[in-house]
């Protein structure tokens, strides 16, 4: 996984509540079967007016693609965000736009597991402080904030700063990148206890050869 | 957690939870073993890829099962897939599984259905099971009181390779309905009725345990219908309590305990209720007399009234935030505040999905439909949940009903719920449907969802607009 320490980019704000998944990629590009090249279909349907990206651009009535927040890589959005269904693609979308963290005054659950495993980071802020950054990145031509997980500050350099909570586990998990299948594999003696006391049912057994 | 002597109160939830912790290591989330992880073509791919770039196998081929459900045509199952992507994805679960050893429900099987569907329906989801699936709707599974959530494709691979998940335990959250659902009123009535209550975050960071006289008297089918809604109140997942219903219910199909297996099996379930003075982190009480059947007028779950209401105004929301949401979501979904719900003409009506494909919810809707036509401005589908669902729909001649009617009788599979196969809206075209989900061309691109019942659904498809089911006229 990729290592996210600290990071200073330009913030573009999305000024929803409960943004759904389905909203984030839309299910007609979940076939593909790959974790790349999710970014361009980036919330399509609010972005393109056809079905596929060749497609006739909306008007620039998203901010995404407003030119002055081309370059961003820190999403703000109001609360509830990534609710809905658990594709990870939503992450993989985000990402390989080009974000690297995501600012709500809450995430849905599978949605905030999901970006912890690809190094988006999910910063949780009071809604004032949402709505001040909102304001400030709405206002302020190429606002920055700088992100450091190793602080667990949010600040822009003109007078903001807010400080953002995250369980110490997930903290190191993602400021050293580490693969976090390798690190359960760490405690193969246990699960191969656990496995010794609960046993497959034999019912299961048949499963195999059932076709 | 409150305390009798020296033995802790629990809830069903840690009861759960505490016998599949694996590893409790300091300062991290625990390590909690994976009894079932149920496997579909959309979001496992690249979880395969991720075991094969890093050399590492399946761990519990008997405790991973595959089946395709997400984006397979409901047409004749002989007919060739024509979404080229489709096909591709559909093959390279096929071929993964072949790789892996894992067993496959494939679209040509007899048991072939939704994920959700055919795990409580073949006796492989039992009572005290942790089961997660890359799905949302895994806490469909909760009504056996498991603890099922969904995961991402991450998490999906995680348990491929470990059959283990670190987890950080989430609170918990009881929901108590008290007395009876009334006529007309259904589990989907009950979960929207909670989700409009609480919100579509209301849960997030919780377990819910739903319990209650109201909940009690429920079948297994409505109890997955309310615990499937679980997700779009923010909760991973919705816990019943096992009882004698869930017994009956698990009772001799094909992969459950048997003889003396089962016996032992029902003895440690029972022990499963939360015990009496068990503390909950959060408690909601809900009278279920105060329910009716609910129409959602809005682009979430949340966004829902009684069909004898009327689409809200403006005004009425509190908040500036929600406000400008039910503004966007009335411009999307071409209503106006104050419009009567049953005033809303439907073109189309889609009884299926893991919340209400399952044979009572087909009984329910040809209950409504039987000698009566589909309005000719409505296109009615009805999607069975699995192959055995449509087998037995069949042997009960309901699929007559549906037919003669004028409803389309279909393959099984998510369909319509998500769009992924050809099942999907027009823009602009309102569907009266039971899936879960009235997100934003979630039914494909443009389309308007509303969420209700299966009786609503087939009371919309004839009446042309929704209609309060209390007042049908059943033939």
């Amino acid at each position: 996984m990729k290592p996210f320490r600290k990071h200073t980019g330009v913030v573009v704000p999305l000024d929803k509540v409960n943004v759904d998944t389905d909203q984030i990629i839309p299910k007609q590009f979940l076939k593909r079967i790959e974790r790349t090249g999710f970014g361009e279909f980036l919330f399509h349907d609010w972005r393109f007016a056809g079905d596929r990206k060749e497609y006739k651009k909306k008007t620039g009535d998203f901010v995404l693609d407003a030119p002055r927040y081309a370059k961003a890589s820190i999403l703000v959005a109001g609360k509830n965000f990534g609710c809905g269904s658990s594709r990870e693609h939503a992450v993989w979308a985000l990402a390989d736009y080009g974000f690297r963290v995501v600012i709500a005054s809450s995430f849905a659950d599978i949605f905030a597991n999901n970006s912890l495993k690809n190094g988006l980071l999910t910063v949780r802020l009071n809604e004032e402080q949402v709505a001040e950054i909102m304001r400030r990145s709405e206002e302020i031509e190429n606002y920055q904030l700088t992100v450091d997980l190793e602080t667990l500050r949010v600040e822009d350099g003109r007078g903001f700063v807010a400080t953002f909570a995250m369980d110490e586990f997930s903290r190191h998990c993602l400021l050293d990148g580490l693969d976090d299948i390798g690190l359960t594999l760490q405690h193969e003696a246990d699960i191969v206890a656990y496995e010794a006391k609960h046993p497959v049912r034999a019912e299961m057994k048949a499963i195999l050869t059932l076709e | 957690m409150g305390e009798t002597g020296n033995m802790p109160l629990r809830t069903l939830f840690e009861k759960v939870w505490d016998s599949h912790v694996v590893a409790a290591p300091e300062g991290q989330s625990a390590l909690l073993y994976i009894d079932l992880h149920l496997v579909h073509e959309v979001t496992s791919p690249q979880a395969f890829d991720g075991l094969r770039a890093n050399g590492r196998r399946l761990r519990q081929p008997l405790r991973t099962v595959a089946t395709v459900d997400h984006n397979i045509p409901t047409t004749p199952r002989g007919l060739p897939i024509t979404d080229p992507i489709a096909a591709k994805q559909i093959e390279a679960l096929q071929k993964n599984c072949r790789e892996f050893g894992v067993p496959l429900f494939d679209m040509d099987s007899a048991e072939q259905g939704i994920v959700h569907i055919i795990g409580p329906e073949l006796g492989i989801t039992l009572p005290a099971m942790t089961i997660v699936c890359g799905d949302s709707h895994t806490s469909t599974h909760g009504a056996f009181g498991s603890l099922a959530f969904g995961i991402g494709t991450s998490e999906v691979e995680h348990v491929l390779a470990t059959q283990c998940l670190p987890q950080k335990k989430p609170k918990t959250m009881q929901i108590q309905v008290s007395g009876k659902l009334a006529e007309g009123v259904t589990a989907k009535d009950l979960a929207l009725g909670i989700i409009g209550r609480i919100g579509t975050d209301g849960a997030t960071g919780y377990v819910i345990e739903y319990a209650g006289d109201a909940v009690r008297g429920l079948s297994m089918e409505a109890r997955m219908t309310l615990c499937n809604m679980s997700i779009e109140a923010g909760a991973r997942a919705g816990l019943i309590a096992p009882d004698e219903t869930t017994f009956a219910y698990v009772s001799g199909r094909r992969f459950a305990p048997k003889g003396k297996d089962w016996e032992d099996s029902v003895t440690y379930w029972r022990t499963l209720a939360s015990d009496p003075g068990a503390q909950f982190d959060r408690v909601i009480e809900i009278d279920a007399a105060s329910l009716a059947p609910f129409v959602t007028w809005g682009t979430n779950p949340g966004m829902v009234v009684a069909v004898n209401a009327r689409v809200p105004e403006l005004k009425s929301f509190a908040q500036e935030a929600d406000r400008r949401a039910a503004e966007q979501a009335l411009a999307y979904m071409g209503l106006s505040p104050g419009t009567p719900i049953e005033a809303i003409a439907v073109d189309r009506v889609f009884i299926g999905s893991c919340t209400n494909s399952r044979i009572e919810d087909l009984r329910a809707a040809a209950r409504v439909a039987k000698g009566q036509h589909v309005n000719p401005k409505v296109r009615a589908m009805v999607v069975p949940g699995s192959q055995a669902i449509k087998r037995a729909a069949e042997q009960e001649g309901l699929h007559r009903i549906f037919l003669d009617a004028g409803f389309e009788w279909r393959e099984s599979g998510c369909s319509m719920c998500l769009g992924m196969n050809p099942d999907i809206l027009q823009p602009g075209e309102r569907c009266a449907s039971t899936s879960n989900r009235n997100f934003e061309g979630r039914q494909g691109r443009g389309g308007r969802t509303h969420l209700v019942s299966p009786m609503m659904a087939a009371a919309a498809a004839i009446a042309g607009h929704f209609t309060d089911i209390r007042n049908w006229r059943f033939n």
